[in-house]
């Protein structure tokens, strides 16, 4: 069982790269969806229940509800300046990611 | 005009790099620091970390005597540390306040304030986009709503005896609810939690958290028996008052999220 | 080198915790979207609250579901930094919503989320203002 802890954080960790790479911003948010689902899976390994079924809910569920909202909302204040596209004005990731030394 | 722009931007990009380069250092330096400092602490699992120490010795022990409550982490939450699970309340209040103030005014249709900002942009005469009703949806939500609120419902309920209780409870009966409202338009939503029952419920469940609690606190100082039932150990009805603090906490949670979503949709309640 | 291959082994999930917030830092600081920079911050107070449930757990024990019939301590993880990270979660989703509201607000009054336009607009804004 202890085996599938270090494949998990291995995961976790591609992810959270894979987040700050991305230059589109609907599949950042997707992606930062599937990173709550996998925390709240690690967080049953750690034997709190609690703690899983509430990121679940809460983490997966309302915070990614939010980000879509928003991006609704953010397209349809220009809507004849974006047909389709994504949000103008800067959709540029990150230009490091800093952390892993060594 | 167009001069000075181009001057601000060739003087943002010639410190930009080295602006970047010292968030980078920084940032490595930083988590190296903690890493040396990941390293003195004691084994991942082991037994005899700090953290198995007195405290958490006496709410294992105690809780079922005390509380009555089996799950050990809602029986701490809910009475050992009530008063940590009221500021939380009061943080979800804070940021439905602050969601209010900045996006209540599309209410208003695009109001003139907004234009005076943004001159062309913005088309005074376009209506402020309604939630319409979705067929797709509907179809499926004939099935699905009754089956989220029931589960919602039962992880509510059930916060003292396994795991759940009413954060997470109330999260999944707020999604049911944005699910309502997306599949039959907001005027039938609005006939189930209009404006008035909305701002009662938010309003009353946390000062029925406040009231009970607080005749808890009461009947323990002065030493007056708890006319609340411990019950039987295992069982829906024990541990109290627990049950029902979890109710307020879930209606509270299930509202507030409810409310960000419409206040994010169409800038809250049809008035 | 070894020393670091050490610290995994023996503090793994405390490690990679560190690890992942620093991962969020960069993001907070060095990306350009604001969007990106919110997601920045729920991954750094998730890495906190990964460290917080890591230091709970002590292994072969169970979750703290007591028994009522035998009360024995010693066959339950530690319940208090759960009761701490349930707190943390709902206060972390607050703070995101009010972020995403702010930047909503942003871009109507900008028309754009890239940070670096808004303070280039901002200071020819001021510029104009004291002229």
């Amino acid at each position: 069982m202890q085996l599938i802890m270090p494949v998990l954080l291995v995961v976790i960790f591609i992810l959270a790269a894979a987040v700050t790479v991305t230059k589109k911003l609907l599949p950042a948010v997707i992606i930062f969806m599937f990173y709550g689902l996998v925390m709240s899976a690690i967080w049953l390994l750690l034997e709190s229940p609690d703690l899983a079924i509430t990121e679940a809910s809460v983490g997966a569920g309302i915070s990614s509800i939010l980000f879509f909202v928003t991006l609704r909302r953010l397209k349809e204040i220009d809507p004849e300046k974006n047909d389709g596209q994504d949000v103008p004005g800067g959709s540029g990731g990150a230009s490091g990611k800093g952390g892993d030394s060594a | 005009m167009e001069q000075k722009n181009h001057e601000n931007k060739e003087r943002t990009v010639s410190g930009y790099i080295i602006y970047r380069l010292a968030c980078i250092v920084f940032v490595a330096l930083f988590v190296s620091v903690m890493l040396f400092m990941v390293s003195g602490l004691p084994e991942f699992a082991s037994q005899q970390g700090p953290v198995s120490s007195e405290v958490s010795y006496k709410y294992l022990k105690d809780t079922v005597t005390d509380t009555g409550a089996v799950n050990a982490v809602a029986g701490m939450i809910l009475d050992y540390r009530a008063f940590d699970t009221l500021g939380e309340t009061c943080v979800l209040y804070a940021a439905l306040i602050c969601v209010l103030l900045l996006l209540g005014h599309t209410r208003l249709k695009y109001s003139k304030a907004a234009a005076g900002y943004m001159p062309g942009r913005i088309d005074l005469s376009r209506e402020s986009n309604p939630l319409k009703d979705d067929d797709i949806l509907k179809v499926s939500m004939r099935v699905l709503f009754p089956v989220i609120v029931l589960y919602g419902i039962c992880v509510v309920m059930n916060g003292h005896i396994s795991p759940g209780g009413g954060f997470s409870g109330g999260a999944v009966l707020s999604g049911a609810f944005i699910l309502y409202a997306n599949a039959y338009g907001e005027e039938a939503a609005e006939k189930i939690i209009g404006r008035k029952l909305y701002t009662a419920l938010t309003a009353g469940a946390i000062g029925c958290y406040c009231l009970i609690k607080s005749a808890a606190f009461f009947m323990g100082a002065n030493g007056i028996e708890d006319p609340f039932p411990k019950g039987i150990p295992g069982t829906l009805i024990s541990g109290g008052v627990i049950p029902l603090l979890n109710i307020c906490i879930g209606i509270v949670v299930a509202c507030t999220v409810y409310g960000i979503f419409l206040l994010f949709m169409k800038g809250g309640f049809r008035e | 080198m070894t020393y670091f291959f050490d610290l995994f082994r023996t503090n793994l999930p405390e490690a990679s915790a560190v690890i992942l917030f620093g991962m969020g830092l960069g993001n907070l600081i060095l990306a350009r979207n604001l969007i990106k920079k919110i997601i920045g911050l729920n991954i750094m107070d998730s890495s906190v609250y990964l460290f917080l449930a890591a230091k709970g757990y002590i292994a072969g024990r169970h979750a703290p579901i007591v028994d009522p019939g035998t009360v024995d301590p010693s066959l339950y993880i530690d319940p208090v930094p759960t009761g701490l990270v349930l707190t943390g979660i709902v206060v972390s989703v607050s703070v995101t919503a009010f972020l995403l509201a702010l930047t909503v607000r942003l871009y109507e009054r900008f028309g754009t989320i890239d940070i670096d336009r808004i303070m280039i607009d901002l200071r020819a804004i001021e510029k104009e203002e004291d002229e």
